[in-house]
């Protein structure tokens, strides 16, 4: 495989108006990825599976990463694919597609109608962390049932508070369970005030 | 009722067996268990297990394994309860004739386990169905699964066909648990109240009590 600023260049000149940055991983895995804009993902992927120099067939690996807002800097969910070629045993490519954090913009194009397998794994980036995948052909939750609103994979997510009895509780499920008026044995009392003096 | 043990033994020397029909009715019931065959996660490889050549569930009467909850009279609960899967589970029971056990088997089923702080694991299966037996560990040998279905087969020989303790002879009681509903964030409700009651006031006990009483 060319190293990535050449793979980045011949997208450019073949996908019209692509806008494409390079993303380091940190620590560095050796890995780096290649962030493309929502518009032109389907593209850009069309590209990487069709042409002659990658012929990257196989897709993988879909999931997202869910990056909460830093100081100025707003949050984004990021969807990474790994792309691999059969074929020429060569790859990854991973591919990486940004959306705002807000569930009703958070919104990428999917590439399902060009890798069949990303099928179930786009479904579950929407089930876990509240991604819509446009042009998905059946997107709907995969893990957790219909009628569920929440997105458990997201970092702000607070899991129900069902902390009714507590036999051992510790860490962050003992400061929950006190919060819930959970019912808890006396030495995590104890462990709660000693936490609560520091 | 009552008779006298050293006619007993010289009636059983002549080959007539003197017993009570209770006790013949929980001898046949507690000797052919039949559980139910169905696995969650893990702990269903032990039951797997336990139920072949080498642990041979067989020498305790319980090695036929019913796909069907119409024809099974246990339930072993072996593996993680995700909370997607506690209606079917608690359906299942539903559908199973009485009389009926349930043996929770392993760390998830007593109590989610490992996984107890997950936002999709039931903390204990006993949350909605009745649990006769509980096995703790992680998972469970089949040894261990082998000594539950013993202690359940002593629970069973001590059972009273005519006093109404049991729920299957008890007219007024409900032998239909309600399966709990797929909420917005959790299971609705998140226990069956009138099944399972969590220690009132836990703070208030302490070990000297407990050794005093």
């Amino acid at each position: 495989m060319e190293p990535i600023e050449t793979i980045k260049e011949v997208v450019v000149q073949a996908v019209a108006g692509a806008q494409l940055e390079i993303v380091k991983s940190t620590p560095a895995a050796q890995q780096p990825a290649i962030l493309a804009d929502r518009e032109h993902a389907y593209a850009v992927g069309k590209f990487f599976k069709e042409d002659p120099r990658f012929q990257m067939d196989f897709c993988s690996c879909v999931t997202a990463v869910d990056f909460l807002p830093k100081g100025d800097k707003p949050g984004f969910i990021e969807v990474v694919y790994h792309l691999y070629s059969v074929s020429l045993k060569q790859g990854p490519i991973i591919l990486k597609v940004r959306a705002p954090r807000e569930v009703e913009q958070c919104h990428v194009p999917s590439l399902t109608p060009l890798w069949r397998g990303a099928e179930f794994q786009e479904r579950e980036a929407y089930d876990l962390y509240g991604v819509t995948f446009d042009g998905h052909p059946d997107l709907r939750r995969i893990l957790m049932w219909d009628e569920f609103t929440d997105y458990p994979m997201r970092k702000d997510y607070e899991p129900p508070a069902d902390y009714e009895w507590e036999p051992t509780p510790h860490d962050d499920t003992l400061q929950r369970a006190a919060q819930a008026g959970g019912i808890m044995p006396p030495t995590a009392r104890e462990e709660l005030e000693k936490t609560k003096k520091k | 009722m009552a008779v006298d043990e050293g006619l007993k033994s010289e009636l059983q020397k002549q080959g007539i067996f003197v017993l009570p029909f209770e006790q013949l009715y929980n001898w046949g019931r507690k000797s052919s268990i039949w559980p139910l065959q169905f696995g969650l996660a893990c702990c269903a490889i032990e039951m797997i297990a336990s139920a072949a050549a080498r642990y041979d569930l067989a020498r305790f009467g319980a090695e036929v394994f019913r796909a069907t909850p119409r024809q099974a009279d246990l339930m072993i609960v072996a593996g993680t309860v995700t909370k997607k899967m506690a209606p079917q589970v608690v359906r299942l029971y539903n559908q199973m004739p009485e009389p009926k056990y349930c043996i929770a088997m392993g760390a998830c089923a007593i109590s989610g386990g490992p996984f107890k702080d997950g936002y999709n694991v039931l903390k204990g299966i006993d949350r909605y169905i009745p649990v006769d037996v509980h096995i703790p560990g992680c998972p469970p040998r089949p040894e261990a699964l082998i000594h539950a279905i013993m202690t359940l087969q002593r629970k069973i020989a001590t059972q009273h066909l005519e006093r109404e303790q049991l729920r299957w002879y008890d007219k007024n009681a409900t032998t239909e648990f309600p399966i709990p509903a797929y909420g917005e964030r959790d299971l609705e409700p998140t226990a069956n109240r009138e099944l399972w009651h969590p220690p009132r006031d836990y703070t208030d006990v302490t070990l000297d009590e407990v050794k005093k009483a």
